[in-house]
């Protein structure tokens, strides 16, 4: 396998994420895209990584891992949060901040 | 000695006091009464010190006390303080006197005035008082000038102190605008003055011109434009259009400002500076003529006309022309001389002109008629000023009179002396006009002339209360006290009048007074055939000579217009532009608020569209 086919792999997962992230109108929905696009970049740490025989990149790769956890965990606390006072969930509702 | 200047600061300061007080005490000034009194006890206190003042100044020897005001780099631009001298203290007497007996006689001339508005008068009064005071002890043209425009003030809100009526709010503005063109002039004059000598004091200006017209180069243009600011305010020929309509102020008014003390301020000012219009034969002697010609002209206009203020308002102009016409002739201190004489007998006719309007409740002689035996004691005292202004002797006015001629023909103002005598035989004419009209005759009818608005009328008059006839007996029997003290001994003239003056003098006013009679007492001549013999002078009498329309016309098409353009340019391209500008912005900030639209969603677009972008610039090749 050559360092080009992982490159395409997580360029193709960062645009599905990416995808999802603009068109889901689900909130929980546009984090799961945001996991993808994250998942993504980790696909490529760990095959430049290997291709370049340095671990460093492995090693940003598990802290990576790690954030994204506490990200989902705040995330979709703040989903639910949000939906116990607007009673939705759904983006476009979310527009308070609308100018 | 010093006290000269002590006792003159306190004249100047007592109603200073009590405009203080009125001012900032509301419930004092609105309590009417109580605020009257105030006023008046500390303007006989103010009389007491500038009587005071006067015996102990010492003449030829000016007491000076000066505080520094304006301090500036090296010294002191100017300063504030009292110039007591034998002159201006016993202009200080008259200032005092006649407004402390105009406002006790108001006390009784608005007594129905509502207490709001007579403590607003009396603080006018005050303030009146206290600037004038200011003017007359002014040790320098800066004080001199802001007492000057404060009287003018005090002017403007006492012609319009019944604003209500159109016709006094528009005497007043007139009144302003009018003296605030002389006043403009002044100012100018001032300011070049000071360029020229660099100080605005009195006595340092007095011995730069002991040093000859050498010292002062240039002074013409500079002592006219000063003259134009005592023009203004002593009603000279243009300027004088406002004095008349001055009289829709209350009497009283018109008799402390409009007739005895701020009109005569320019006077006051010539007579001042005299030692500098010294220096400019030519101003002065368009004084000289300026003056005469006013007073001839403002005579005839005062024998046409049917309201009694009116008639003694053009008597003013024309006596003030009289004083310019002595101070352009050389001899200020005849000027100054029947600025005082002149004070206390028009004061009088003013306040018992004030005395019969009050009871007969019309201005119009013409609804007047029999009042001598309804009014004695008003008649009298009336009778008392007319012959003062007439210049019959043992009366005020005939020995300064008399000097003003005297001094006209000893200056080589010949063309000017033949107007002045002229104006004596018309100012005894019309004076009298007024008595034969006003208190001889037949009562007029009730309602004749819409009168009554306060149920009096001629056929039921009645003389004054105590409170405003006192005031009246004191100023008669003033003018009769100096018209006897200067037939006893009068002060030396500077100048030999010739012999045939006094039967001149005298013979005229007798003429003037004979014609009156002849047409208003015994009826032997029509006073229609009079006017009809002097159709076109009369009718153009009648209309004022079209002078106030003029002013008018000037006033609409020239300022209004100009008024107009300017606010066009205003609105339309000062304020036209900076509209734009800021409706542009507005829109702009509409628009592009929305982007703003709160979806987080189009936001990573933008990101996402950003970071594309950002790739594609990156890698594009140059």
């Amino acid at each position: 396998m050559t360092l080009q086919a992982y490159l395409t792999l997580a360029a193709m997962l960062f645009c599905i994420g990416l995808f999802g992230v603009l068109t889901r109108r689900n909130t929980i929905g546009i984090l799961l895209g945001i996991e993808l696009m994250l998942n993504a970049v980790n696909i490529n740490l760990v095959a430049f990584a290997r291709f370049l025989g340095d671990v460093s990149g492995m090693i940003f790769t598990v802290f990576t891992i790690c954030i994204t956890v506490a990200e989902v965990a705040l995330g979709l606390a703040l989903v639910i949060l949000i939906y116990r006072i607007r009673r939705t969930a759904v983006a476009d509702h979310l527009d308070l901040l609308r100018g | 000695m010093a006290a000269s200047g002590n006792f003159a600061l306190w004249a100047w300061l007592a109603p200073a006091l009590s405009f203080v007080l009125l001012s900032l005490i509301v419930p004092l000034r609105r309590s009417g009464k109580p605020a009257a009194w105030l006023s008046i006890v500390l303007s006989a206190g103010a009389l007491v010190a500038a009587v005071s003042a006067w015996r102990a100044s010492v003449p030829d020897m000016a007491r000076r006390m000066l505080w520094e005001w304006i301090p500036v780099e090296d010294g002191v631009l100017t300063s504030v303080g009292v110039l007591a001298d034998a002159d201006s203290t016993l202009m200080l007497i008259l200032v005092a006197l006649v407004s402390f007996l105009v406002q006790v006689y108001s006390l009784g001339y608005l007594a129905d005035e509502p207490p709001a508005s007579l403590g607003r008068y009396y603080t006018y009064q005050s303030l009146f008082a206290f600037s004038m005071m200011g003017l007359v002890l002014a040790p320098n043209f800066v004080q001199l000038f802001i007492c000057w425009e404060l009287v003018g003030l005090c002017s403007y809100l006492l012609i319009g102190y019944w604003y209500t009526r159109p016709e006094a709010a528009r005497a007043a503005v007139k009144a302003f605008w009018v003296t605030k063109a002389g006043d403009v002039g002044f100012l100018i004059g001032i300011v070049m003055l000071w360029s020229r000598t660099g100080t605005f004091d009195f006595s340092e200006l007095f011995e730069m011109a002991q040093g000859g017209s050498d010292a002062l180069p240039g002074l013409g243009l500079v002592m006219f434009c000063i003259y134009l600011g005592a023009a203004g305010k002593s009603a000279q020929f243009p300027f004088h259009v406002w004095l008349p309509d001055a009289m829709e102020g209350p009497t009283p008014v018109s008799a402390l400002i409009h007739a005895a003390t701020m009109v005569t301020a320019g006077v006051y000012l010539l007579f001042r500076t005299a030692f500098l219009f010294e220096q400019t034969p030519e101003v002065l002697a368009a004084v000289g003529w300026i003056g005469a010609f006013t007073a001839l002209f403002a005579a005839t206009l005062a024998c046409v006309q049917q309201d009694i203020k009116r008639v003694l308002a053009y008597s003013t102009v024309s006596q003030l022309g009289y004083m310019m016409a002595a101070i352009g002739a050389g001899f200020a201190s005849a000027g100054f001389l029947h600025l005082l004489t002149h004070g206390v007998f028009k004061a009088l006719l003013f306040l018992a002109a004030g005395a019969v309007i009050h009871a007969v409740g019309t201005n119009d002689i013409f609804g007047m008629g029999g009042l001598a035996r309804r009014m004695p004691q008003t008649f009298v005292v009336f009778l008392i000023g007319t012959l003062s202004l007439a210049g019959i002797p043992f009366f005020a006015g005939f020995f300064s009179k008399e000097e003003i001629l005297g001094a006209t023909w000893t200056g080589g103002l010949t063309v000017p002396f033949v107007m002045l005598v002229a104006a004596a035989f018309l100012t005894a004419f019309y004076m009298f006009r007024v008595v034969f009209i006003a208190f001889m005759g037949a009562p007029a009818g009730a309602a004749a002339h819409g009168s009554g608005h306060r149920g009096h009328d001629a056929a039921h008059a009645h003389d004054a209360p105590a409170i405003m006839t006192v005031p009246l007996w004191i100023l008669a029997l003033l003018a009769m006290i100096i018209g006897v003290g200067f037939a006893r001994s009068h002060p030396e003239a500077e100048f030999v009048a010739p012999g045939w003056l006094t039967p001149l003098a005298v013979g005229v006013a007798l003429g003037g007074i004979v014609l009156s009679a002849v047409v208003y007492a015994l009826g032997w001549i029509s006073p229609a055939w009079i006017f009809r013999r002097l159709a076109v002078l009369g009718e153009a009498a009648m209309e004022r000579f079209w002078l106030d329309d003029f002013f008018a016309l000037l006033y609409r098409r020239g300022i209004l217009e100009l008024a107009r353009i300017v606010g066009w340019v205003d609105r339309y391209i000062v304020d036209g532009i900076l509209n734009v500008l800021s409706a542009w912005t507005l829109t702009a900030g509409d628009r592009l608020r929305r982007i703003q639209s709160g979806q987080a969603q189009d936001y990573v677009y933008g990101i996402a569209l950003g970071v594309l972008l950002l790739m594609v610039w990156m890698r594009w090749p140059r």
